[in-house]
């Protein structure tokens, strides 16, 4: 499933070009598909040899097919997927059904689709706990639906007298109030509770809270204990329609098929896209970006350039502090990355069997998550803040060749391994990760092997990634996988940085569209989207 | 996955249609034969057997719990006699019903409620500090209703329990099959019936000797759909299909009070505080948005679109749970018709509707939409008294 694009030369088209995308990831592609359909020319340069950035599919070893990074598809938009007919160019998504949590005293809890299912699972450690649950997913559905509609939106700037921005603040605020009392309240605890005091309101069951408090703390650098997760937990409902635990889903092929397929969209409206092409700067002249220069020398103009990069890498790393001035640098360093996170890739030559529940059920098809309890995650937490990878990480598997027998040769499998902790600032500092990679590979490991026995024997092939890597070899810095954490101030018309949350920059004619711009991480597509979308209503394209 | 309740083994021998559905996260059987006509007459005229487990189950025990019991519920329980039941419901704090089920006082600090949904956090909520210990059941308490004209002579003849002195709506103990059973003369048939609760070991004999004995009496076991047929008859509401419990609601337009759902009389408003209590109160003094009707269709008219089409006028015999606008004289529209059924026995096409309150009065006509040869129409129908079908047998 790796689909290499042109190399940069061949055929290469004549400019000039109306944009030039700088990172072939889902949100370069997807902006980059919106400027083509709209009938701009557009080059998409992407620095890999293979497209998607961070959702990406790769043959690592031979026969065995990669979520490298990115692995489980929810919050891409729907609308996105209509507008640019993402179906016919090979988006596909099969649901996970169950989210199964193997606990430590042997025994596990595994959540459904089918509600009286999860009622019974979930009455074994509490019966009030269990009933409880479909209405905290009904409170946290209406809530998202809150969210939607920014999420769907540029984010409107509370300090800007722009009318648009005011009419767009005023709509917020009418669908706030029709939220009613209740869930306004709820909606403010939200935004300034922690994960675990949120779910504490419902629930009593440490087995439950453990493996539903960690969707609070995924690419941030904090725990299930701190202050403003509680608002993340909401942000991986937002795929939850129905409330149930079953809309997370694998793409076909791995993850880089969603990007593959944005890919092929892109073309099909006319987008030039290479790779191999890595963009050493943003050439900017008289405070207006012009185009790209290429490592080996080559420039290429384009009347505006949309970087998909995060922040440090766009600013300080390919515009150059000489054309910002210094109060923008300031903001931009202050910017939190502190990647926390790693993953480990695993080839096996079998099905891993977890001892909690023998058998090659179907709770293995699904989410399997290692968070036996609040105190497991906070400990985990704990080695982490003192700048150690935590010995017993929290860990979220999924073995997608349960589902999709396109990444692994027939009985064997591939199995997605994401870890946190993994600081990327260890005590020893970021470069001492190298020496790092294998024993925090062994800690994954170890960890896994506690609840599934068989699994060391059966390990034909294991790719380590820890957040040095993945700064190394994605341009993530500091390894965090949203492009800059999900904490709240960072977010909406914070993010990245306030006063620059509608996809412009200081600098004229350049523009962003990745993950660190509104609304965030996850492979949603809204910043591709919106990015675009701002850019053409701008008319300055 | 359901799991099968603990007549499984009996009922999934006899179900040979196949025709199974999930009832509450257990295996129920729709109809035992690929059609349930046959026990909605055995229902009617004879008896039928059915496995009504799944219903959830609560055991309220301690010198309390009648003072529990009255906190939550509309409806004054701790005044029940033992061995006396009630139907009752309960809402929220904002007066919007969470359930209905029957309450059956089996003991002086002894008493077992029924549900739709499960409801043992709500229960605990407001357990507050009352010296009342509660216990779901559920899983551990087996009930086969045994429903229809014949259901006396034949638990009469299977137990040892004296069933001329077991009015409507009591309760009694006794030994079936030397097994220690609970009886109640209760069902959701709105016909002469007994409910039989056992612990799941006795299940079994139970079964087998309600069967025995009920050949004589032409006792048929039955599934859901016959069920449905008749408690529509009966004009009984549906937790999940007539209204839905509030907590489940993605919107305040889908909930409903016990008052615009007919159940005004399960209100006891003059007493000492319960939940949802100044709610009702008020919703009492400005009277209900809308009103839960029984409604029975035009024959002629709906004849009449069928023969339009150059068909036979033509109803299904399965009760439909779909649902459907329903209009004014002039087109507008008033309401929603949310079940529905052909009654083989009164011959009719009947609906429950809620529609707005000027529209409640019986003799009220009104109009249904019905779609023939996929064309829609509006048909015309009358506001009738609940229940709809009524004999005698049930409360003599």
């Amino acid at each position: 499933m790796t689909e290499v694009a042109p190399t940069l030369k061949d055929n290469f088209p004549s400019g000039p070009f109306d944009a030039v995308v700088v990172g072939g990831g889902h949100n370069g592609l997807v902006c980059a598909a919106y400027l083509a359909r709209a009938g701009r020319r557009v080059l998409v340069l992407e620095r890999r040899r293979v497209l998607g950035g961070a959702a990406v599919s790769e043959e690592v070893y031979p026969g065995f097919t990669y979520s490298v990074c990115s692995y489980v598809v929810s919050l891409f938009r729907p609308h996105i997927i209509r507008e640019l007919d993402l179906a016919r160019h090979g988006y596909r998504v099969i649901p996970l059904d169950c989210t199964f949590s193997p606990l430590e005293n042997g025994d596990s809890l595994a959540r459904w689709g089918d509600p009286a299912r999860t009622r019974r699972e979930i009455a074994r450690f509490s019966p009030k706990d269990a009933e409880v649950a479909p209405q905290f997913g009904l409170a946290m559905t209406k809530m998202a639906a809150f969210i939607k509609n920014i999420i769907d939106h540029p984010a409107p700037d509370p300090a800007s007298f722009d009318p648009g921005q005011l009419k767009a603040l005023w709509g917020l605020a009418k669908d706030f109030r029709e939220m009613g009392p209740d869930l306004m309240y709820l909606h403010n605890k939200l935004l300034t509770m922690s994960a675990v005091d949120f779910l504490d309101m419902w629930f009593e069951s440490d087995q439950l809270k453990g493996p539903m408090s960690v969707s609070g703390i995924i690419g941030t650098f904090l725990g299930v204990r701190s202050p403003g997760t509680a608002y993340v937990l909401l942000h991986h409902y937002m795929g939850d329609i129905d409330g149930a635990f079953r809309s997370w889903g694998l793409s076909k092929g791995g993850t880089g098929g969603v990007s593959l397929a944005v890919a092929r969209a892109a073309r099909s409206f006319g987008a030039e896209i290479r790779t191999g092409a890595p963009v050493a700067r943003i050439l900017v002249s008289h405070g207006r970006a012009s185009g790209v220069a290429l490592e080996d020398g080559w420039e290429i103009k384009a009347k505006t350039v949309v970087s998909a990069c995060d922040p440090r890498l766009t600013f300080l790393g390919l515009v150059g502090r000489e054309h910002l001035e210094e109060e923008f640098i300031e903001r931009i360093k202050r910017y939190k990355f502190r990647g926390s996170s790693g993953k480990v890739n695993l080839a096996l030559d079998r099905v891993p069997e977890f001892s909690a529940r023998p058998g090659l059920g179907e709770h293995l098809r699904g989410d399997i998550t290692i968070a036996p309890g609040v105190d497991y995650l906070e400990r985990a937490y704990d080695q982490a803040k003192y700048g150690e990878f935590s010995r017993r990480p929290f860990l979220d598997v999924v073995i997608p060749s349960l589902t999709d027998p396109t990444v692994a040769p027939p009985g064997k499998h591939v199995v997605s391994i994401f870890v946190q902790y993994a600081p990327y600032w260890l005590k020893e500092g970021p470069d001492s990760w190298p020496r790092k990679r294998e024993a925090f590979g062994d800690a994954v490991i170890d960890t896994l092997a506690e609840y599934s026995p068989n699994l060391k024997d059966s390990i034909l092939h294991r790719q380590v990634l820890t957040p040095w890597d993945l700064e190394q070899e994605f341009g993530l810095s500091e390894g965090n996988i949203f492009q800059g954490e999900l904490s709240l101030e960072q977010l909406f018309f914070l993010r990245p940085v306030a006063g620059w949350a509608r996809y412009r920059t200081p600098v004229k004619d350049l523009w962003m569209c990745g993950s660190c711009t509104h609304p965030g991480g996850g492979v949603m597509g809204s910043p591709g989207e919106l990015a675009a979308k701002t850019l053409l209503r701008s008319r300055s394209l | 996955m359901p799991i099968p309740s603990p007549f499984h083994p009996r009922t999934s021998r006899l179900c040979t249609s196949l025709r199974w559905t999930d009832w509450a996260g257990y295996y129920s059987v729709s109809s035992y034969d690929t059609s349930h006509e046959s026990e909605y007459f055995a229902l009617r005229h004879a008896a039928g057997l059915i496995d009504v487990t799944p219903l959830f189950k609560y055991e309220i025990k301690g010198p309390e719990a009648g003072v529990f019991l009255d906190l939550v519920m509309t409806r004054e329980i701790s005044t029940l006699r033992v061995g006396q039941a009630a139907y009752t419901c309960w809402c929220d704090g904002r007066g919007k019903i969470i359930d209905d089920g029957t309450v059956l006082r089996l003991g002086r600090e002894h008493f077992r409620v029924t549900a739709a949904e499960p409801m043992l956090a709500w229960f605990s909520r407001h357990r507050r500090g009352l010296r009342v210990t509660l216990e779901d059941s559920t899983d551990r308490i087996a009930v086969a209703a045994v429903q229809g004209p014949t259901s006396r002579e034949i638990l009469g003849r299977a137990c040892d329990l004296d069933l001329d002195g077991l009015g409507y709506y009591q309760v009694g103990q006794g030994l079936l099959e030397g097994r220690e059973v609970c009886l109640s003369r209760t069902g959701y048939t709105g016909d002469l019936g007994y409910e039989v609760w056992v612990e799941n070991e006795g299940a079994l004999p139970v079964w087998d000797a309600l069967m025995a004995v009920g050949r004589a009496y032409n006792l048929q076991p039955a599934g859901l759909e016959a069920l449905d047929n008749v408690r529509l008859e009966a004009g009984y509401i549906m937790n999940g299909v007539d209204f839905f419990c509030a907590h489940q609601c993605l919107t305040e337009a889908r909930q409903s009070t016990p008052l615009e759902l007919g159940l005004g009389w399960l209100v006891d408003l003059d007493r000492e505080p319960f939940v949802g209590q100044g709610a009702l109160q008020a919703e009492k003094e400005r009277g209900p948005e809308k009103c839960l009707v029984g409604l029975e269709m035009d024959w002629e008219e709906l004849a009449a679109l069928y023969e339009k089409e150059g068909l036979p006028a033509h109803v299904p015999s399965r009760a439909w749970r779909t649902g459907g606008p329903v209009y004014n004289p002039r087109g507008r529209w008033i309401g929603k018709a949310t079940s529905g059924s052909w009654s083989p026995i009164l011959k009719k096409n009947l609906a429950l509707a809620q529609v707005e309150p000027a529209y409640s009065t019986p003799g009220t006509r009104i109009k249904l939409e019905w779609t023939v040869e996929y064309r829609r129409h509006q048909v015309a129908a009358e506001v009738v008294a609940r229940p709809f079908y009524n004999p005698e047998r049930k409360k003599a």
